[in-house]
């Protein structure tokens, strides 16, 4: 678990996505994008719900206009009639209930067809990032700390559901009750909705003021909030250590000193924030309480035709006038939350995904009177499909192996380069080794060989062609690799071996994994293969993930393999379980061999020796020794680190 | 678990008691307001008494700055309150969790610990909130407005009673059956980031093996499902909005319908139906506002369960009554130990340990992983307890020393090690506050870590960043090496601390050791034959047992499993310095 812990925190020069919270340069057009994205498949449903809002929000309305024509038409004449007629009454009321739930039924319709576009649009989005990040170079994922791009999956993602499914509506239904009231207001009584808008003004500017008070505590918050989280991470990652070094009382105090500094800003925040409502509230009784006194003498004096029933209404739509306006600042708040999010989501889809202008393929290939010929049949025999433009022409070199480095140089950025000048040449079934310090760049070769980054000079061929003609996806399955870390995904043994090749028979798995060394263990645990693995193989020990990667290389069956070993962690005994398989499967391959095992090294047909980025070195064991350099310093370990 | 949670409420008992108080207040006034509407209509407006209006307008005001200030004061008590109680939570988990023994650290992962002091106590401290302002508040409006509605007319309050009861019904059965299924898709959600959270680590193997549809169709088979739950769960809960419109309007129709009757018989006025309409919105508002609470509080018990473990757990080591304050030397004695993790466990992991070590010895541990060797030095500076027999550090028994002085000189370098963010001489001075630079810079060269240090552009000023992510491993481990050596203790353990640092360095430094501090007790645990092989003695462990314990050469001349690891490190097995040279 701690592990995961490290690995979510992400490498060197982590933020916490917490604390960041980069200003939405241009929120309109952001907020146009996102409602493009939206309409794309769901332009229908959202015409749909807008028309279900407004017909709610009308039928609302007519609701309470009817509290005029219920008092001054059905009750007030009628008032001491020895026999009231009700007809006229059960006829109205018939009309307003017919309009009451047609209401509720929209309610309940564009309330269900939100759900459609806000889930919908969530779950293309959740696709479109996923998909779209499965592109992205290597690059991306060096210069992205992990915690930050997971953050984009949850809480961003959140955010906007939150916008979608609730603010936007809201500020819609909102928008309409405001202008419907409104109008409702001026038809009632004209000098009550000038009361009534300013009070309505009073509201909106106590409201401004108030919010940019909590807001500003609100920022301190996050920020104390940001450092007291930081500062558990960190203590709780290092827990074991305070207990060491006995420094409890020192963390406990400088905890307090945070946690004190998070109370005081959460405090004035909050408070801020509790203030607003009853404030408003209140104005809106006090605003309430003037238009029935001011409605009241009117209705008494008669100006203008105002009637007690017409008061009625008014104060009615005066209370429904007031708690829209209150939504629409405290929505509005959540949309610019939502749009910061968004636009991260924004700029994750913008990144440029990996290019790949190679058009030379892997095909199935048979031998036809000692010429290739394609096939569409499993074969072993593979073959590169090479068109020419030029001559207009194909031609099939067969898949043997044959790598070569021509006078490589690269950078991770064009301003350090990190290998000079690498010559190498590796022909079918050679093994060749890479040994040096940490840095040397050993496994940066590798990570060349299949393009995980793009070389700046020089070229690599492979089989005699350049590599940045092969297509991306050709020229990695033709290559094998064992990294340095395991990677394993959720799923049973047999997945995560099958990943290798996806179409490989159980027999072929197992075959794998026998020839891996980790048959044995495998059927030693409770479901055999059909034990389920979960986090990263968290239940397996280091040697055991080791050896799956290694079934899972060997079921892919590469006529290159590229072993970047770490078996540091790894006991003596259980190396020598590792590295037997490690043999097998080397055995007639092309392999690529980063080792700190002499074991592994000495038998390779060709060793390089690098220091910082350069071959300094290259020959076999026995050359080497007698050269008496680097190599012959590493071996009897009388090495002067440097 | 509520008791344990109500007592870290201490100084903010005032606020949270208040707060309440304030709510209440602001409740009464609130309900009051139509009450005085009513009048001004029935008194004022249909018998011309201006007079009338007047006074009980400004008894409204009055009644609404009442409301405003216990409205304010409701709502800044409630803040101090919630936000105290969450300081006095995470301090309390904090403090407890500094007394925490290894054995109860290991019970928790750290991600589990950081989720409890962040997420879970800011999830409380809204719960916290919403009780000590809602609770009271919801229910108070519900019964007022229901009390006022009855006394101005109990036929016609009674169909608020029925809206009540049936709302109520239903609320319940949605959010029940809701809740289950928002359960089910909140736990696949889970699934799905953590299934993303794989592929974003994995990357370079999802690349190397060009699994990229692999993956997406793993993944938009997993969305979709999850898209299908959550739209099956919403569904549910979207019902409330129709549901309160149709109880709504039923309830204004009926009041208007039976109203007017009742004024036309003369039995009602005009404005006690516009109150008891006013009362409409109250009483079912708060009704929903209830379920809103219900919903929220229930989804805080696990949050609640959590941060009370960590409050009720108590550390497993705790300082003798009596305690020695000085250790005499560094020998170590074990006698008979037998250890487990578990206090139940059939299987200890150390079995029947019999080991003598005399003060200023080194002593060379091996042993292949899972044979015990860290659990062994653990237990000398007691970071667990013995499970059968003891240990003694300098002639006493480990369990009568004051637990900080026995730390202090027995010194232990974890495998598992970690730099804190500061600058370097702040992360040395761990091992001694008082500690000089000088002191300093002497114990960075013991542990070879000066010459580093000194091409660093600030040299010991060097800012250190969260768990040392700017310096390499082999560069961290020398550090943690010079920090514990600020310790000056009586008794130095390495667990496997050189594993990152080259040959030549690793033994440079044994020599600085053996040289400079000849009369400290070293203990090295190591991988390398070499880091072990000229230690006074070497302690071969397998399985939990002492498999062997003698010099280099006794050992190699009798011990089965110290030659078998010697022939596979050397004679062109050996190790090359895949670290090295970083310095």
């Amino acid at each position: 678990m701690a592990e995961k812990v490290r690995e979510i925190k992400g490498g060197p020069g982590h933020r916490r996505p917490m604390g960041k919270r980069p200003k939405v340069e241009n929120p309109g057009k952001l907020m146009r994008r996102l409602m493009a994205y939206i309409m794309k498949n769901y332009a229908p449903h959202c015409i749909l719900a807008v028309i279900g809002i407004f017909v709610s929000v009308l039928a609302n309305v007519q609701g309470t206009m009817f509290m005029q024509t219920l008092i001054d038409v059905y009750i007030l004449p009628v008032i001491g009639m020895n026999d009231p007629d009700f007809s006229g009454l059960l006829h109205a009321m018939l009309r307003v209930g017919i309009f009451y739930l047609i209401g509720a039924l929209s309610t309940f319709v564009y309330n269900r067809i939100l759900i459609l576009v806000s889930q919908g649009t969530l779950k293309r989005l959740r696709d479109d990032l996923f998909v779209h990040m499965e592109k992205l170079p290597i690059r991306f994922f060096d210069t992205h700390a992990h915690g930050d791009i997971m953050s984009i999956y949850t809480n961003d993602v959140d955010t906007l559901r939150q916008m979608i499914s609730q603010s936007i509506p809201q500020l819609f239904s909102s928008v309409i009750t405001i202008v419907s009231v409104l109008a409702s207001m001026i038809i009632l009584n004209i000098p009550l909705t000038v009361v009534t808008l300013l009070m309505v003004g009073i509201m909106l500017f106590v409201t401004k003021n108030i919010s940019g008070l909590s807001g500003s505590y609100f920022i301190a918050q996050q920020k104390n909030l940001g450092a007291v989280n930081g500062y558990i991470e960190e203590m709780m990652e290092g827990q074991k250590v305070v207990k060491v070094f006995c420094h409890e009382e020192e963390s406990r105090e400088q905890f307090k000193k945070l946690n004190d500094q998070l109370f005081e800003s959460a405090d004035n925040a909050n408070k801020f924030a509790n203030i607003l409502m009853p404030v408003n509230a209140q104005l809106g009784n006090i605003s309430y309480v003037m238009c029935a006194i001011i409605g009241g003498i009117l209705a008494l004096n008669g100006v203008g035709g105002f009637t007690l029933g017409g008061l009625a209404s008014f104060l009615t739509f005066n209370k429904s006038f007031n708690m829209p306006i209150n939504q629409v600042s405290m929505q509005l708040n959540s949309v610019i939350m939502a749009m910061a999010g968004a636009d991260r989501i924004f700029r994750l889809l913008d990144e440029k995904p990996e290019t790949d202008e190679g058009y030379v393929t892997l095909v199935n290939a048979r031998k036809e009177n000692g010429v290739l010929v394609e096939t569409k049949d499993r074969t072993d025999l593979w073959a590169w499909k090479h068109y020419h433009k030029d001559s207009k022409t194909t031609d099939y070199e067969e898949l043997r192996g044959d790598v070569v480095f021509d006078d490589v140089d690269f950078g991770y950025t064009e301003d350090k380069i990190v290998l000079h000048h690498v010559d190498l040449f590796a022909t079918p079934g050679q093994k060749i080794a890479f040994v040096g310090s940490t840095g040397a760049g050993k496994t940066t070769i590798t990570n060349l060989i299949n393009r995980f980054y793009d070389i700046q000079d020089g070229k690599i061929r492979y089989d005699g062609i350049n590599i940045n003609k092969i297509r991306k996806a050709d020229l990695r399955r033709s290559l094998g690799i064992v990294l340095q870390d395991t990677h394993l995904f959720t799923g049973t043994v047999m997945d995560n071996i099958r990943y290798g090749r996806l179409d490989a028979t159980e027999e072929e798995v197992i075959a794998a994994a026998k020839l891996a060394n980790a048959d044995g263990f495998i059927r030693r645990l409770p479901d055999g293969y059909q034990t389920m693995l979960t986090g990263d193989g968290s239940n397996l020990s280091q040697g055991q993930r080791q050896l799956l990667s290694i079934a899972r290389a060997a079921v892919a069956d590469p006529p290159v393999l590229i072993l970047d070993e770490a078996t540091s962690s790894i006991d003596t005994r259980t190396e020598r379980i590792v590295q037997e398989g490690m043999d097998r499967l080397m055995k007639g391959r092309t392999t690529f061999v980063i080792a700190h095992r002499l074991s592994t090294v000495k038998n390779s047909d060709c060793i390089m020796v690098l220091e910082q980025g350069r071959i300094i070195e290259r020959g076999t064991h026995e050359q080497l020794l007698e050269e008496k350099g680097k190599y012959y310093q590493l071996y009897t370990g009388n090495s002067i680190s440097a | 678990m509520i008791k344990t949670l109500a007592s870290q409420i201490k100084e903010f008992k005032k606020e949270s008691i208040l707060t309440p108080c304030f709510m209440v207040l602001e409740v009464i006034m609130e309900m009051i307001i139509p009450l005085m509407m009513a009048s001004i209509i029935d008194d004022g407006v249909e018998t011309g008494n201006i007079r009338h209006i007047y006074t009980v307008g400004i008894f409204m005001i009055f009644a609404a700055g009442v409301g405003l200030f216990a409205g304010v004061m409701g709502g800044k008590y409630g803040a101090r309150a919630s936000a105290g109680f969450a300081r006095n939570l995470r301090q309390a988990m904090f403090d407890n969790i500094q007394t925490f023994s290894f054995s109860n650290i290991d019970k928790y992962s750290t991600a589990g610990l950081v989720t409890r002091l962040t997420t879970d106590v800011t999830n409380l401290q809204n719960a916290y909130q919403m009780i000590l302002r809602m609770c009271t508040r919801a229910p108070m409006s519900l019964i007022i407005a229901m009390f006022m509605a009855f006394t101005i007319n109990a036929r016609l309050a009674s169909i608020y009673l029925i809206a009540v009861c049936v709302l109520a019904f239903f609320l319940v059965l949605i959010i029940r059956s809701g809740m289950k299924y928002f359960k089910e898709a909140f736990r696949k959600y889970d699934d799905l980031n953590a299934s993303v959270q794989e592929n974003v680590s994995a990357i370079r193997v999802v690349k190397a093996y060009v699994r990229e549809d692999h993956e997406k169709e793993k993944f938009t088979g997993a969305s979709a499902n999850l898209y299908r739950l959550f739209i099956r769960a919403e569904k549910i809960v979207t019902l409330n909005a129709p549901l309160m419109q149709l109880t709504v309007y039923s309830c204004i129709l009926a009041i208007s319908w039976m109203g007017a009757h009742m004024i036309v018989a003369g039995n009602l006025t005009t404005g006690n139906l516009m109150s008891l309409l006013a009362y409409c919105m109250n009483i079912l508002m708060s009704l929903m506002m209830l379920s809103m609470i219900f919903v929220m509080i229930s989804m805080s018990t696990a949050s609640a369960e959590r941060v009370s473990e960590i409050l009720n757990e108590k550390s497993d080591i705790v300082n003798p009554k009596n305690p020695d304050f000085v250790v005499p030397d560094g020998s170590i004695e074990f006698r008979h130990v037998d250890f487990s993790y578990k206090k139940d466990s059939e299987q200890p992991v150390l079995k029947d340990i019999q080991l003598s070590i005399a003060a200023g010895e080194t002593i060379g541990i091996i042993g292949g992983t899972g044979s015990a060797k860290t659990s062994l030095v653990n237990l000398i500076s007691r970071l667990y307890d013995v499970t059968k027999g003891e240990i003694l550090v300098g002639g006493k028994d480990v369990r009568s020393y004051d637990l900080e002085t026995l730390r202090n000189d027995v010194a232990v370098v974890l495998q598992k090690n970690v730099l804190f963010s500061g600058t370097i001489l702040d992360n040395l001075r761990w091992g001694d506050k008082e500690a000089s630079e000088e002191e300093c810079i002497r114990a960075c060269r013991l542990a070879c870590a000066d010459e580093f240090i000194q091409r660093l552009p600030e040299k010991y000023h060097t800012y250190i960043e969260q768990g040392g992510t700017n310096v390499s491993g082999g560069q961290r481990q020398r550090l943690c090496i010079a920090r514990a050596l600020l310790k000056k203790p009586k008794i130095l353990i390495l667990d496997d601390s050189t594993s990152a640092v080259d040959t030549a360095t690793d033994s440079k430094i044994r020599k600085a050791l053996r040289e400079e501090i000849p009369g400290t007790t070293k203990l090295i645990i190591a991988q390398r034959i070499s880091s072990v092989q000229d230690a006074d003695r070497i302690l071969v462990l397998n399985d939990g047992r002492v498999d062997g314990f003698g010099t280099h050469e006794e050992l190699l001349a009798e011990n089965e499993i110290y030659r078998d690891v010697f022939e596979s490190q050397t004679g062109g097995n050996g190790d090359f310095d895949e670290n090295g040279g970083e310095a």
